[in-house]
């Protein structure tokens, strides 16, 4: 099996600091009543690399992203953002951190009271009080148009489809110019063009910032484009990680029949 | 019986966990409220959604509260030869107990269940952890800014009630025999003093503070979709009546000893 950060990614080459991974996760549990959901699950995401973490439904990557960025607590194990362990951290102090990381939500979960751009404002309202009420809007602007959003600025979530809220969703992500991305099924639910459309949206924002991103997903295609390495999960651990390629070549099992099925 | 026992030991603790729970939410509010950045516009919002939007609803209640005591007084104040006490009996019934409470439930009823259910829908459409991952602080910015608007509209709608009570409770009497508005006023508050009216008022900012914790904590606990948003709702309306008249007793005694 391959390390978790020895493998080239197929993105441009992370900077010489890449190399320190700025996401690490280590021996992950979490459960929730009687269901085990990760069981000493292992990671680390360096700088200008992204990771996809692959799986059936249920095997508990959405909750890793969630305890990645602290919305729920692990029942043992670290989690370690830029070398800060973030267990136990104050939700103020937390929020410090998560200053610097962006989050796309499975479902977009954009505010329903606010319009498209009140949406990509909103982090910018609260965390950037020295830019001006117009400097903020061309910010919002900028943003929207990155995701090629500009022209529904006034348009309310509930009037635009599920792929235009994940691209108003990423672009709130990326309003704080985090350093690291998060993106929960980034393309799910989505038609194939408009999933071409996301996957194509994350490799050039990728190229352009050079975050550190992991990306939830079940959508195999999608996880080979955007991502330089992948770690497939089952019952609650990484059953393989590494690159396209290492998957193809492993004999287990569970990574062969996934790989048939995807 | 074994189902019986285990029946009222779940029961009983989950009676705990909520107060238990109940407990460090209202802490989280509290360090999240006087700790800064401070959310003034969420505030002025919030005030403008519990003061000014509630307004004509206590207003109406206030009015037929006034009308409702108005007739009642009349007959059993007849009754006894006491009708000179009219105005006094119509005063001190709105603004000592009925006004408070009237506005209370009113307000509970109409807020607590529109924030219990907007912060519920919020939580299940994972809004509330979208503000959390952008590193907003949902304790401060939903639930202090509500408490605080809860607390602070709270006497205000009571003084608009009590207005509206005392001015149709006025008019229902004016109709039936001559009673000049400022006669009535002037022997309604013959004799009275501040300790009479004011910790009556400022109770309720109790009562605000009841509202707007409960339907809080209902809505940004909740779980299960839109059965669990219906539930929220239904649930902070309920807890939140509930503990508001629990509370008055305690109020009403401490009002006593402290203001006789």
């Amino acid at each position: 099996m391959a390390t978790a950060y020895d493998i080239t990614t197929k993105q441009a080459e992370p900077e010489q600091e890449g190399s320190v991974p700025v996401v690490v996760v280590e021996n992950l549990h979490k459960t929730f009543g009687r269901h085990k959901v990760l069981n000493g699950i292992s990671l680390g995401v360096s700088r200008g690399e992204t990771l996809a973490v692959l799986g059936r439904s249920g095997t508990g990557k959405s909750v890793l992203l969630r305890l990645i960025i602290g919305l729920d607590t692990p029942d043992s194990g670290s989690v370690c953002i830029q070398g800060q362990a973030i267990a136990g951290l104050a939700l103020d102090r937390m929020g410090e951190i998560r200053k610097k990381m962006g989050f796309l939500f499975q479902q977009a979960a954009l505010y329903d009271s606010l319009t498209v751009a009140g949406n990509v404002g909103f982090p910018l309202e609260h965390h950037r009080r020295d830019m001006s009420k117009s400097e903020r809007s061309e910010r919002v602007r900028q943003l929207l148009a990155e995701v090629g959003m500009e022209n529904d600025l006034e348009m309310m979530p509930s009037d635009i489809s599920g792929g235009m809220q994940k691209r108003v969703g990423l672009a709130r992500a990326l309003a704080l110019e985090p350093e690291i991305l998060l993106l929960d099924e980034p393309t799910a639910g989505l038609d194939p063009i408009s999933s071409g459309e996301i996957d194509d949206l994350i490799l050039k924002l990728q190229s352009e910032r050079q975050m550190a991103s992991i990306v939830v997903t079940h959508d195999l295609h999608s996880a080979k484009t955007i991502a330089g390495r992948l770690a497939l999960l089952n019952e609650g651990d990484v059953v393989i990680e590494g690159t396209f390629e290492d998957l193809q070549q492993s004999d287990i099992g569970f990574v062969k029949e996934f790989l048939q099925q995807s | 019986m074994p189902s019986v026992a285990s029946s009222a030991t779940r029961l009983f603790n989950g009676f705990f966990e909520w107060f238990g729970s109940l407990g460090i939410f209202s802490w989280q509010v509290l360090r999240a409220a006087v700790t800064p950045p401070y959310e003034w516009r969420e505030l002025i919002r919030q005030l403008d959604e519990v003061g000014s939007k509630s307004l004509p609803l206590v207003a109406m209640a206030g009015a037929a509260i006034g009308v409702i005591i108005s007739l009642e007084a009349r007959y059993s104040l007849s009754r006894f030869g006491a009708k000179s006490m009219f105005p006094a009996t119509l005063v001190y019934s709105v603004i000592q107990v009925m006004g408070p409470v009237i506005t209370g439930l009113v307000v509970s009823g109409r807020v607590g269940a529109g924030m219990g259910a907007e912060l519920a829908s919020m939580k299940v459409t994972e809004q509330i952890d979208a503000i959390e991952a952008s590193a907003i602080n949902p304790y401060r910015l939903l639930a202090a800014t509500r408490i605080l608007a809860c607390i602070l509209m709270l006497p205000l709608l009571t003084l608009a009630t009590d207005a509206c009570a005392l001015l149709t409770g006025w008019f229902a009497q004016a109709l039936v025999e001559p009673l000049s508005f400022h006669q009535f006023i002037e022997s309604g508050f013959s004799g009275a003093t501040f300790n009479a009216f004011l910790p009556q008022t400022f109770k309720t900012t109790v009562y605000g503070l009841i509202i707007g914790l409960i339907a809080c904590f209902q809505g940004m606990r909740t779980r299960g979709g839109a059965a669990g948003v219906g539930r929220a709702a239904t649930n902070s309306v309920v807890l939140a009546s509930l503990f508001l008249i629990l509370a008055d007793v305690v109020l009403v005694k401490f009002i006593l000893v402290f203001f006789p």
